[in-house]
């Protein structure tokens, strides 16, 4: 029982690390480092980068452009990333439709949609929830009716994450009424955003920002090859696809970052207010989250252990998200309360697109905190809300 | 990175496993904890035989070369049986003070009986002023000609009332909190001048008050060097501590798992409770603290033990876990059961006892969480 690298792996940790010394672009660090919101351009520009290098598609296949890497190789490139505080990989192309392309797509649809994704040339948005269906997902209304060699789509997709920026949609959509149970009826649909009758709404939400979107379909042709799989067993695919985004939004690696973070904060008094240095009741309950994270950090390598000895990552992985994302808000709470006053000054363009300079007010990016924590109230929302997680672990974990 | 045991560790958890599933069922286990006695001498002797007792001991002190992983797995087991005897006293805590710094002579005497089942030893920790700080110690050994004299109150001396051999730390310099001046002793409890009060505790154990007045020591039964043994005593207790949050583990594990099966059975309002959602994700909130604790219990398990700081600090991570986690566990899986759960008739009571107990055993959720702060790097 040990939790050592092989060679091998301190090997490639080390060639890791120095790619990300060497390779991640210094004006996306410093915007990263100050809490300044990216640009679609430098998610692309840094996500190119990672394809350079051969290392965008993670997760995939070395037959579609993928790593081929181990379980143990994911986790040390997840914690590296973390550690560089490099942006995040946009999860919609690279993470969720890719894996279902290539999994259930057939051979024109892989040769026609996976190059453009690892190389990070389009990009992908997520049509899953509905302004009448969140958490009850299966009970989605959107429509796709065949007429000749199309379908026909109506009706309307929510909390489209990014959906202004992107080029296409991959869309759960009712294919047939007449079904016994509603999980079966679904289809798995993609999109090109430029379609006639494809249109975006911008959501503005909680902390002011231009985030997430409504996107409405109304008599959308779509060539019937833009089907994955078979029709009516989109829901199917759909559900694999939440298993791979659940075990990612964990975010273990970041929240230890951001901890190390709070805790160079709190020891250094440029950046924070004096007081909160001797704050026995702030520091335990940052001794108390560390070790929830520590915790959970061995529950993920528990669960890395099972999957690289063969098992699937199963319902455990709605353990993770739950716990992952009660620490990242827990974090997002800590760094609000240690700002203090400094937390409620609400400047939304700190970032001078000319100048490039940055104006926050009060000591390091306290005046972002509260935008974070307003805005990361969603993290126990999305992916299925933690409250559907916990019936996914009683069902399928607990047998009741 | 391998979170798997070797073969012969998974035997040694098929043994105890199989023992408390067909030898230590709940009714004899409430049998012993009723009885005259504070455990069972023939469950004991058969711990001795499977060389339980051999362990964590070198070879060269009798032992079989165990580590904490072979402690937790036997440790677990003991929690989920609920077992009274006194692996704890003996083993770990007077075990660990010996194997650490006992000379040859002292390890003959006393460490080689303990693993054969000889005698019973068990380790002072605290005293009625003390809470949880062990270099609280008001107890002083004053060295006169060749022996010491030794005055002071021992509270909470587990396994106090069978042990042949009870190690004591006392001041023999220093002011009341030092760490610096404490001197371990090992004492026979036929000696003149100590007062002997036994209770039993809560969770079906029990332990004893100690009153010592003018006992003269001889100097061999110094055990490491004068002044200098709270180093080994903290040592041990956090080794003891690791051992208890398995025992945890093991309790809380088995509190889910009754409490998950109870709730597939008892029906209500025509149907079996467990179809509540309410229920349902309360139980999922103690699936995790479980498996969160597990996690936490590996973590400090492999965390290298040469780094002292780092140790100690997993140990106190671990044992906050284990006394909010715990002690969460124990309430809901009470509460799950209704009125059930406070019947002394059930297991689950005395489930949540024990875990109760060991909450508070060498140090509660803050005491801990304060040590971890302490620790941490500044």
């Amino acid at each position: 029982m040990h939790t050592n690298f092989t060679p091998e792996e301190q090997n490639f940790e080390q060639e890791v690390q120095a790619f990300f010394k060497d390779k991640y672009p210094n004006d996306i660090k410093r915007k990263q480092d100050h809490a300044v919101p990216l640009m679609k351009e430098d998610f692309i520009r840094w996500q190119k980068v990672l394809f350079a290098q051969g290392w965008a598609a993670i997760n995939w296949p070395v037959e579609y452009g993928g790593t081929g890497w181990s379980t143990v190789q994911k986790y040390i490139f997840a914690n590296e990333m973390a550690k560089a505080n490099a942006p995040a990989i946009v999860p919609f192309g690279l993470g969720m439709v890719g894996p279902v392309i290539y999994t259930y797509g057939n051979e024109e649809q892989k040769q026609r949609f996976l190059p453009d994704i690892a190389a990070s040339n389009v990009w992908w948005c997520q049509g899953y929830s509905e302004p009448g269906s969140g958490s009850d997902l299966a009970s989605l209304k959107t429509r796709a009716d065949r007429d000749g060699n199309e379908y026909i789509l109506n009706g309307t997709k929510t909390w489209t994450t990014l959906g202004q920026m992107a080029d296409w949609i991959f869309c759960l959509v009712r294919t047939s009424s007449d079904v016994a149970r509603k999980q079966e009826g679904i289809s798995f649909i993609l999109v090109d955003m430029k379609t006639p009758g494809v249109s975006v709404r911008p959501i503005i939400t909680i902390e002011g920002d231009h985030e997430v979107n409504e996107v409405h379909f109304e008599d959308v042709r779509v060539p019937l090859n833009n089907l994955i799989g078979e029709e009516g067993k989109g829901w199917t695919y759909g559900k694999v696809l939440l298993q791979h985004e659940r075990t990612s939004i964990a975010g273990v690696a970041r929240s230890e970052y951001r901890l190390n973070r709070l805790k160079d904060k709190i020891k250094n008094a440029n950046m924070t207010q004096p007081s909160l240095q001797n704050d026995s009741n702030f520091l335990r309950k940052i001794a108390a989250l560390e070790i929830e994270l520590k915790a959970l950090e061995y529950t993920e390598l528990r669960t890395l252990a099972a999957v690289s000895v063969g098992k699937a990552p199963g319902p455990e992985s709605s353990l993770l998200k739950i716990r992952g994302t009660e620490i990242q808000q827990c974090l997002d709470e800590l760094f609000m309360e240690a700002a203090g006053y400094f937390s409620l000054p609400y400047v939304p363009n700190q970032y001078s697109l000319e100048s490039k300079e940055i104006n926050h007010v009060g000591f390091g990016s306290d005046s972002v905190s509260s935008l974070q924590y307003f805005n990361n109230r969603k993290a126990s929302i999305y992916g299925g809300s933690n409250e559907i997680q916990k019936n996914i672990i009683a069902k399928h974990v607990l047998g009741l | 990175m391998d979170f798997s045991i070797t073969e012969e560790q998974s035997a040694l958890k098929d043994v105890i496993s199989r023992f408390i599933d067909n030898e230590y069922d709940f009714e004899r286990r409430m049998k012993i904890a009723d009885g005259d006695d504070a455990f069972n001498r023939e469950v004991w002797n058969f711990f001795v035989e499977q060389g339980f007792t051999a362990i964590p001991f070198s070879e060269q002190d009798g032992g079989l070369d165990g580590g904490n992983i072979e402690i937790m797995l036997i440790m677990k087991e003991i929690g989920r049986g609920l077992v009274l005897e006194p692996f704890l006293e003996n083993i770990v805590l007077a075990g660990g003070i010996l194997k650490r710094l006992g000379t040859v002579e002292q390890k003959e005497r006393w460490l080689s009986e303990i693993i054969n089942g000889e005698i019973q030893a068990t380790v002072a920790f605290t005293e009625p002023q003390s809470r949880f700080n062990l270099n609280d110690i008001a107890t002083t050994a004053k060295k006169q000609n060749n022996q010491f004299i030794l005055n002071g109150k021992k509270s909470f001396v587990l396994n106090g009332a069978d042990a042949d051999l009870i190690i004591i730390p006392a001041r023999t310099s220093g002011s009341q909190s030092d760490t610096h001046g404490i001197t371990l002793f090992g004492i026979s409890k036929l000696n003149d001048g100590v007062i002997f009060n036994t209770y039993k505790t809560v969770d079906g154990h029990s332990a004893t008050e100690i009153s010592i007045t003018n006992l003269e020591i001889a100097a061999d039964c110094v055990i490491g060097n004068v002044d200098e043994g709270y180093e080994c005593l903290e040592e041990t207790i956090d080794e003891a501590t690791l051992a208890i949050c398995a025992e945890a583990i093991g309790i809380m594990r088995s509190l889910h798992d009754k409490t998950v099966e109870y709730s597939k059975n008892r029906v209500q309002f025509g149907i079996p409770i467990g179809g509540f959602q309410a229920l349902q994700h309360r139980m999922v909130d103690n699936l995790m603290a479980c498996e969160q604790s597990e996690s936490l219990l590996l973590w400090a398990i492999m965390t290298d033990p040469k780094n002292k700081r780092k140790s100690k600090k997993a140990i106190s991570g671990l044992k906050y876990q284990i006394g909010t986690a715990g002690k969460h566990v124990g309430q809901e899986a009470v509460q799950l059961h209704g009125g059930m759960g406070i019947s002394w008739e059930l297991d689950i009571a005395h489930l949540f006892k024990r875990l109760s107990a060991l909450e508070i055993l060498f140090g509660n959720a803050d005491f801990h969480l304060q040590r971890f702060i302490n620790l941490s790097e500044s």
